[in-house]
């Protein structure tokens, strides 16, 4: 404990993702600009810029990606999961789509079938487990992804702008079920534009911009009193 | 003129009547073509869905060469499957040649790549659209194919739609494999081409309007479910 960031816990928790010189080139442009980061936080999020990598890196951490340069490094394996901005559904029901990542580990029938219900009891969607999952609002869709990959109960949960294409009440209940499958244990790293959000959410920030990070810094004096001068204008800039 | 409307009102009477020779041909074109449906389908998407998500070399060779097999030309396939079945072919042996096997092996063979090819554009677009969210869940490619089969089913009735069409509306392949022998494989197709021939106008119109109707209606069905289910599943 009691480390020079304040004592928070990202200096205080060992290390669980180390990238060294990471970096992703396509055609001659480099997307992701050798990143060397320590990820230790339980609830990061990367802010920056349009344009400045953030959902690529989340891709790479993630492994979608396979980056051109530099290594990942998992001190210990974990298991992970991924919410994007626009869920995907299966056309089948809402319980069926939950059921599916289960089925993929090979979970049993029964097994599988009340793991669903429970996560999505867990997203306020037990009522709408046989309904079909592409006829679900945005917002619904979105807590049945979130319903999915928790009830694989991942070590680490990856989310890419989680709320960017919901209204602001469905928000509101993605970042009351993201707040709680942290609490249950499981490691957030987000990319959000909404700062609001990952003040509410995030212990660390890690600021991109121009697929480097300019700032790994605790939640909380990123957003009292950034490090660096871009930060502090892109601060200025997306608070309203 | 006056042609045209004496045959179409004898055409009226055959159906009238339920002529059964009329009805024999009509039931025998429906099943070796739903058959061979059936088998290109069984055959064809798989193919198409392993098109679009594999990884191999070659792909993109099969993918045109699929492409390019869609406008093979009936009377081509007959003739192969002819040399094939016939005595001295390598298949000669089961006796096949002028059975309606023998047309059902030639139509699907004639209509595999259509629903490979249109199957596989199908599943690439899903494809396209799932991909990371199937990866992260943890599906392999082989897994994603068999998830976007399904998830694709009411597109791809269209797909098998297109292999049907093809099956029952055309002459050259049936006709060299099964030889339009009365009674065993005379089907629409055949009997309309020997019969305008022959001039014998009422069966050959009759069966002219039993084809478009047949076509029709499969169409007009699988429109419906594809509403159907764009409504209910989205």
């Amino acid at each position: 404990m009691g480390g020079k960031a304040l004592g928070m816990s990202h200096e205080s928790n060992c290390t669980w993702l180390h990238l060294d010189q990471l970096g992703l080139t396509e055609g001659n442009i480099r997307i992701i600009d050798a990143i060397t980061l320590k990820v230790g936080a339980g609830r990061t999020a990367i802010l920056g810029p349009n344009g400045a990598g953030k959902s690529t890196l989340l891709r790479l951490m993630h492994g979608l990606l396979r980056p051109s340069a530099g290594k990942l490094h998992w001190p210990q394996t974990l298991s992970q999961g991924m919410v994007f901005q626009r869920p995907v559904m299966l056309r089948t029901t809402a319980l069926a789509n939950v059921a599916y990542g289960l089925k993929l580990r090979g979970v049993a029938t029964k097994e599988r079938q009340q793991r669903s219900m429970t996560a999505l009891a867990r997203v306020g969607l037990a009522d709408f487990a046989d309904r079909p999952a592409r006829r679900l609002s945005g917002g619904e869709q979105q807590r049945v992804a979130l319903a999915r990959v928790w009830a694989l109960e991942p070590q680490v949960l990856f989310l890419d702008e989680p709320t960017a294409s919901l209204d602001p009440a469905s928000s509101r209940e993605v970042e009351r079920i993201i707040k709680e499958i942290a609490a249950s244990g499981t490691r957030i790293v987000m990319t959000t534009h909404n700062l609001g959000q990952a003040r509410r959410i995030a212990e660390e920030v890690i600021y991109l911009e121009g697929g480097r990070v300019l700032e790994q810094t605790p939640a909380e004096s990123f957003f009292r009193q950034p490090q660096t001068t871009a930060a502090r204008s892109f601060l200025q800039e997306e608070t309203p | 003129m006056h042609e045209m409307t004496t045959s179409l009102a004898l055409a009226g009477e055959l159906f009238a009547q339920g002529d059964s020779q009329l009805l024999a041909i009509v039931l025998l074109s429906l099943r070796v073509s739903l058959t061979a449906t059936l088998l290109a389908c069984l055959i064809g998407m798989p193919l198409g869905a392993l098109l679009a998500v594999g990884r191999f070399p070659g792909r993109r060779t099969l993918i045109v060469l699929f492409n390019a097999l869609m406008g093979l030309p009936p009377v081509v396939v007959g003739l192969i499957v002819y040399l094939l079945l016939s005595r001295a072919g390598p298949l000669g042996q089961f006796g096949l040649l002028f059975t309606p096997t023998a047309m059902v092996i030639a139509q699907t063979i004639l209509i595999v790549p259509i629903v490979a090819a249109l199957s596989r554009q199908v599943v690439e677009d899903a494809w396209r659209e799932y991909r990371e969210q199937l990866r992260s869940l943890g599906a392999n490619r082989l897994r994603a194919a068999r998830t976007l089969l399904w998830d694709g089913r009411f597109s791809l009735t269209t797909a098998g739609l297109a292999g049907f069409g093809r099956a029952v509306a055309e002459v050259g392949a049936v006709m060299i494999v099964g030889g339009n022998i009365d009674g065993v494989t005379r089907v629409m197709t055949t009997t309309i081409a020997l019969e305008t021939s022959k001039g014998d106008l009422p069966l050959a119109l009759a069966l002219g309007m039993i084809l478009i109707a047949v076509v029709l209606l499969i169409n007009i069905a699988a429109f419906l479910l594809r509403q159907w289910a764009e409504r209910r599943w989205g």
